[in-house]
């Protein structure tokens, strides 16, 4: 059995050339899989149900993918729809897919695999003491954090996508999935080796970005056969080694050849990678176990409101002094606003030039002689956030401190009006496993007309 | 020789919103093996490095096949969230750059 799996690009609505598209469909595939999915862009996209790509690119990226698998008579999966693969993200993409099967006129086959997981399963769970953190850094999840969440999403395994693929649908849009899962329900649904299955969609879900020179943005193909698999690059000069493809299990993971799913360990240290053409590379013995099934939960709930400020300081004097500067605005601010409850808000200084990538682990603590300052003001309102850090600006612009000579003003900036009224500020509250009896319980398919 | 000068790839990037991994990859078996043996890249080192305790230190593997190292910490503040620096943890891999290598 010989089976071959498109990946278009890395994320949904990255785009990828059309002429590698073109290409890789004369491989005769046996699927398009696309991710659309990650956590990479932080908690506001789940928290706030937006999209990490444009409707525009999403549209552009579907169209072409759907013509395809239509004319190849092949189906399409789509991982992780809209990003956080949350109901309000799945329903994004369906509502584009359903756009573009009317402007194709039409009547795909088409199931919607929802991961929206309920707030009183997790309380059973919790109550049940089958939930745990994922790192000791996570915070506690209880009842009053999980109501203030809002929503809560789940990886599904391949379980789910199995039994919508044994439907023979056109079209499958998963909400959260774990990202190489739907690459890997296609094979194990033809019958192949499941931990070569888990390992080449690992490998695929990033689109091309394990071939040199890389990118999220171009096609790649992945077939299996009995043994192990190959995978390689569209447009040929994306060369994939045996080294580009052993390190690309690094990208993005805790640990480079021990990787947890849901309800698997995949384990690649046994693996042989090989040269089997140019450009194409063959991978064999890598192996899977499964532990107790456990699905990772993901959750956002709102924090806090910010208000910023983005100004240069040149003046070396100013650059000296900026720590007693910013105590004393600070002070002056603190005095300014006494009726405000002062753990209500807090001002925040990041000096760019100086520590402001890595902060407290920065190791060069040298002066620049230009700081990029950015200052922001995070509070329980937006409205506080917005007065209080218009007060702190004009305190720091005209802040005399011991020494002066720039009496005029101490900030440059680049932008007027200088106050940025940013918005909510989101933070995972839900990172945890939760231990499941059924992995395809908390993920129902429906089949969708158009 | 500086570890920049021997490794092909330098990289820090989140893995999950809770903790940052930093990969070392080589594209030769001599540059890697040097490293692998000069004890310049240990947990201890990094944790001194950066500053944090070597119980945040979750992950550190070699992967032959791959030519690489990896180590993985856990964040003080998770991604995105407020105080954040470094959303994508993109660019917590420079103070490896300047270990000596023997």
């Amino acid at each position: 059995m010989i089976t071959t799996i498109i990946s278009p690009c890395g994320i949904l609505g990255y785009g990828f050339p059309l002429a590698s598209l073109e290409a890789a469909m004369t491989q005769s595939p046996d699927a398009i899989v696309v991710d659309a999915g990650s956590t990479d862009a932080g908690p506001h996209k789940l928290g706030a149900g937006t999209a990490i790509v444009s409707r525009r690119a999403a549209k552009k990226d579907l169209s072409a993918l759907m013509h395809s698998a239509r004319s190849a008579g092949i189906p399409l999966l789509v991982g992780s729809s809209g990003g956080s693969g949350a109901r309000k993200h799945t329903q994004w993409t369906l509502d584009i897919v359903r756009e573009i099967a009317r402007e194709m006129d039409w009547q795909p086959k088409l199931a919607v695999i929802w991961a929206d997981i309920p707030d009183e399963a997790i309380l059973q769970a919790l109550e049940a003491g089958r939930i745990e953190k994922m790192s000791p850094n996570v915070p506690d999840l209880t009842p009053e954090s999980l109501a203030q969440t809002n929503g809560v999403v789940a990886q599904m395994g391949v379980e789910p996508i199995l039994q919508a693929l044994d439907e023979k649908p056109d079209i499958i849009l998963c909400g959260r999935a774990y990202d190489p899962a739907p690459f890997a329900a296609i094979g194990i649904a033809r019958g192949h080796d499941p931990a070569l299955c888990y390992h080449m969609g690992k490998i695929l879900e990033c689109g091309t970005l394990c071939a040199e020179p890389g990118t999220a943005k171009d096609v790649m193909l992945g077939r299996l056969d009995d043994t192990g698999f190959e995978v390689w690059a569209a447009d040929p000069r994306r060369r994939c080694t045996p080294v580009s493809v052993a390190a690309h299990t690094f990208y993005e993971k805790d640990h480079p050849y021990l990787l947890k799913g849901p309800g698997i360990l995949l384990d690649l240290s046994g693996c042989a990678f090989t040269q089997a053409a140019e450009g194409r590379v063959r991978v064999t013995g890598s192996r899977v176990s499964h532990p107790a099934y456990a699905i990772k939960l993901e959750g956002a709930r709102r924090v806090a409101y910010r208000t910023f400020v983005l100004a240069g300081i040149r003046d070396p004097l100013l650059i000296s002094r900026l720590e007693e500067v910013e105590a004393g605005v600070e002070r002056s601010v603190r005095e300014y606003y006494s009726d405000i409850p002062p753990e209500s808000y807090e001002i925040r200084f990041v000096h760019y030039g100086l520590d402001g990538v890595m902060g407290e682990q920065e190791p060069d603590r040298s002066l620049p002689h230009e700081i990029g300052l950015m200052f922001e003001i995070i509070a329980d309102t937006q409205e506080k956030a917005d007065a209080i850090c218009a007060t702190t600006r004009s305190a720091y612009l005209h802040y005399g401190y011991p020494g002066r000579k720039s009496t005029a003003g101490n900030l440059a900036f680049p932008f007027a009006p200088s106050d940025i009224s940013f918005g909510a500020v989101y933070a995972f509250s839900v990172y945890h496993l939760m231990y499941v009896d059924s992995p395809t319980a908390f993920f129902p398919v429906e089949w969708m007309e158009v | 020789m500086k570890l920049y000068e021997l490794a092909h790839v330098l990289r820090s990037k989140n893995s999950g919103p809770f903790a940052v991994t930093l990969d070392i990859l080589f594209d030769n078996q001599a540059a890697y093996e040097r490293v692998k043996r000069s004890g310049a890249v240990t947990p201890a080192k990094i944790a001194a490095l950066y500053g944090i305790p070597v119980e945040s230190i979750t992950d550190y593997a070699l992967y032959d096949p791959g030519l690489g190292i990896k180590i993985t910490y856990l964040r003080d503040i998770a991604s995105g969230t407020a105080r954040d620096r470094d959303v994508y943890g993109a660019q917590q891999h420079a103070p490896l750059m300047d270990i000596e290598i023997p």
